[in-house]
């Protein structure tokens, strides 16, 4: 098994070089230069020049991007222009943000969505089946921007239950509390299509299963109808759900950067929202690399327990 | 297991609810801005909305007084000025220190100007310092004793005092600077009536009372500063009771909470223009009657009442009457006479050529451009001029616009916020500022009168001679018509009702040291 994630480790290296490479080369084709946003309304094409190559940003392209691999190999992402400090610092403050953010969703929607696709096979064509679809249908196509705004409407505004945003109370606060306290909104939100494909397809799954003629065998043998269910079903449609599990856990990561914007989330996607269009190249480049990275640990993770739960696979 | 996993989340995110009522705490200012700062360091940035920030952490030589844009003494207690207009000596305020505990000094003055002046400077590489072109006239910056500090200038310049009072004239500490270097913009330390405190990335900006501040300690415990760049999160988070005060309320949401008496709705006419910048090198526009009507075909005052809802008001000239001593009262705005129009584009031999129109998605002053262009482009329509719309990102459309509109486009947006009358003009409408000279004159408009009344403006230091100068230059580019005058933004604010003593300043700066909020 270590060998298998060792191996898995060092195929991912290629595919994030690969990555910033890409990032590098959108972000030179895409006009406006960093030069213009730090000048603003004041650029003349003379002080941009001169920024520019203060900055750097004069040479080759393929240098530039040598430079910063150079610098990535002893832990140094570069220096924010806009933001005045080091791209890694930014990087890592923002990114736990996000993983509690995201990390939060994929908790909730795991549960919702499990528990759901559950009930719903067990209880197939009842009214909790029926409701359920319903409900899976809406938050599949509910853009979650728009949720976002509508739950702030009405449970910050009218209702004044939750706050409208950001993480911790602005004055005092900051423990565990506070912090879930902000988190509802954003994390409901942000969970919502992925409990909805979650419940689906974990329905689908239980279906087939409860067809076989192992789960007939272990009830004729009297087990109980929730030993059968949770013990023996649940186990092997769980195999099917989880690699779909660890692709939702790229969506929400994704998700994010809309949902942070939306609810002032301090977290890496309004960072590069900001970067991107403030051309700060190097910290759209530095976030890029750590959502990549995370998006690769999340789908070797769920291979893993993938494996752990199928014996076939190994 | 399933109810009990339902209940247990639940009651983990509602257990906290009653603790809800987003109430800001008695004493501390709550400010809901637009955008995270770029950085605190005055000399760095160019925003308005760091501006906003920063005149509450630092002085400078002088300031502008309450609701003008008029300088009186700061850190400075008294100045004079040579008769030849090039040599600036202050006399400075004894026993100011700054926030990092070291004095404020001749010696410190003129560390500040030094390392944005010089490129040799130890601390130049603190910068960049984008704006440090309003010095540009500095020679030389002397420390004559600890009290007394020179400016010589290269030439007469007299916009320098009204530089000295725009936030990169404020003064920051040397030591701080040493000691940060790179940093320096994270670790502010200044004379200011707040002290920096702390600053969390997309969070909060917290300045806590300077209790021995040298015009006499605030009121307020702390300000702090939201970043909230998405506008309906942050309207949301006002109504919720989340700020204490939010600037730059859209214009669909301001009735909203004018009607609501638990907020108090500010207004404040600013130094803003709002115009079109008109080829004056290719036709149709290298002709002045076509010019003048563009001017007559757009109706202003629909824009500025329907797109605008209110929020700006027709612009008559150039200079925006924020400059009260400059502005020329006898200007009246082109009224709309789309009869006028057709007849002058006839005259201007006008035969329908296809005009490109820039139009930028947003920006710094730009208000809703989308929105402003379109409507601009019917109206010319309706006076036969065949108008296409090209459309670019703030940023691309810079790096369009200020490079000049030859060859590319026959018109373009462009808004300009600045502190003396002296700046848009001298940078934008000069034959010496043309794109190919460093200045930001893209549609080529020259005038030798205007370039003359321009300079000798600078030149004079008596104000009333000066406003003489700038009011005859106003007659003459509203006749010429080098731009179409299109609207003057009035900022906006809005506060809880129980916010005392808040002001609208007309240099758009948030000053916040005699703020009150009892509770």
């Amino acid at each position: 098994m270590a060998a298998y994630i060792a191996r898995r480790l060092l195929a991912a290296i290629p595919v994030l070089f690969g990555l910033t490479i890409i990032v590098f080369l959108i972000m030179a084709m895409i006009p406006g230069d960093p030069a213009t946003a730090i000048l603003g309304s004041y650029a003349t094409p003379e002080n941009v020049a001169k920024l520019n190559k203060d900055l750097g940003l004069d040479k080759p392209l393929i240098q530039q991007y040598f430079i910063w691999i150079g610098n990535l190999f002893q832990g140094d992402l570069g220096r924010s222009y806009t933001l005045n400090r080091p791209v890694l610092d930014e990087v890592m403050e923002r990114f736990s943000a996000t993983l509690i953010l995201a990390g939060t969703a994929l908790l909730l929607c795991s549960v919702f969505g499990l528990l759901a696709g559950i009930v719903s096979a067990v209880r197939q064509y009842g009214w909790a089946d029926k409701i359920i679809t319903l409900l899976v249908l809406i938050g599949i196509s509910t853009p979650s921007f728009w949720l976002g705004l509508l739950l702030i409407l009405i449970f910050a505004v009218n209702l004044r239950l939750f706050p409208a945003s950001g993480m911790y109370a602005i004055y005092g606060g900051g423990d565990l509390p506070d912090l879930l306290y902000h988190l509802a909104l954003p994390a409901i939100t942000l969970s919502v299509v992925a409990t909805g494909v979650i419940a689906r397809l974990t329905r689908t799954a239980m279906l087939e299963v409860l067809r076989q003629d192992y789960i007939r065998t272990a009830r004729a043998k009297g087990l109980s109808e929730r030993k059968v269910i949770y013990k023996h079903a649940f186990k092997a449609a769980l195999v099917g759900v989880v690699p779909v599990i660890g692709i939702q856990a790229g969506f929400v990561i994704g998700g994010a950067v809309y949902i942070e914007t939306v609810f002032q989330w301090p977290g890496i996607g309004s960072m590069l929202v900001t970067a991107i269009s403030t051309r700060d190249l190097l910290l759209v480049q530095g976030g890029v690399l750590v959502v990549a990275a995370a998006y690769v640990l999340f789908n070797l993770l769920a291979d893993v327990v993938q494996t752990i739960l199928d014996p076939r696979l190994r | 297991m399933k109810k009990f996993l339902a209940a247990a989340l639940a009651s983990a995110f509602l257990a906290f609810a009653p603790q809800a009522q987003a109430q800001t705490p008695p004493n501390v200012l709550v400010v809901g801005q637009i955008a995270e700062p770029k950085s605190l360091d005055p000399h760095a940035v160019t925003a308005v909305n760091d501006f906003r920030i920063l005149v509450n952490l630092y002085d400078g030589l002088v300031r502008y007084k309450d609701g003008t844009l008029e300088v009186e003494p700061s850190l400075a207690e008294s100045w004079t000025i040579s008769d030849d207009g090039k040599t600036y000596t202050f006399k400075l305020k004894e026993g100011v220190t700054f926030h990092d505990g070291s004095p404020f000094n001749a010696e410190a003055v003129k560390f500040n100007f030094d390392r944005m002046l010089k490129e040799d400077h130890p601390f130049h590489d603190t910068g960049p310092f984008p704006l440090s072109f309003f010095f540009s006239t500095v020679e030389e910056v002397i420390a004559e004793d600890d009290t007394t500090v020179t400016f010589k200038l290269s030439a007469p310049y007299a916009p320098f005092l009204s530089n000295l009072a725009y936030p990169t004239g404020l003064i920051v500490s040397p030591e701080a600077v040493k000691q940060h270097g790179k940093d320096f913009g994270r670790n502010p330390s200044g004379t200011g009536a707040y002290k920096f405190g702390e600053w969390i990335a997309n969070s909060k900006m917290v300045a806590v009372r300077n209790d021995d501040y040298w015009d006499g300690a605030p009121d307020l415990e702390a300000l702090i500063y939201r970043p909230i760049t998405d506008a309906n999160t942050r309207i949301a988070e006002m109504l919720s009771g989340g700020l204490d005060v939010m600037v730059e309320v859209p214009p669909d949401s301001l009735q909203q909470f004018k009607d609501d008496s638990t907020f108090k709705v500010l207004e404040q006419a600013g130094p803003h223009v709002w115009f079109l910048i008109l080829n004056a090198k290719e036709a149709p526009f290298d002709n002045k009657a076509a010019r003048q009507a563009a001017n007559y075909a757009i109706n202003k005052k629909a824009l500025v009442e329907n797109i605008l809802q209110g929020t700006a008001e027709v612009a008559a000239g150039p200079t925006p009457p924020a400059f009260a001593w400059a502005y020329n009262e006898g200007l009246e705005p082109y009224p709309y006479d789309p009869e006028k129009a057709k007849e002058l584009l006839k005259e201007a031999g006008y035969n329908g050529e296809e005009v490109t129109f820039y139009v930028t998605e947003g920006g710094s002053g730009m208000l809703d451009p989308i929105a402003m262009g379109t409507a601009i482009q019917a109206d010319l329509q309706a006076v036969g001029m065949n108008v296409k719309i090209e459309t670019y990102e703030w940023n691309t459309f810079l790096g369009k616009v200020n490079p000049g509109l030859e060859g590319k486009a026959g018109m373009a947006e462009m808004a300009w916020m600045t502190n003396d009358p002296d700046t848009l003009p001298f940078l934008a409408l000069r034959t010496e500022a043309m794109p190919d000279k460093g200045g930001f004159n893209s549609g080529y408009y020259s005038n030798a009168k205007v370039d003359e009344l321009l300079e000798k403006a600078r030149e004079v230091t008596d104000q009333g001679e000066r406003a003489k100068l700038y009011k005859e230059m106003q007659e003459i580019v509203q006749e010429d018509a080098p731009w179409v005058f299109v609207a003057n933004w009035k900022q906006n604010a809005v506060t809880k009702a129980s916010v005392e003593d808040f002001k609208l300043q007309p240099s758009f700066f948030l000053m916040l040291q005699d703020v009150k909020k009892p509770q």
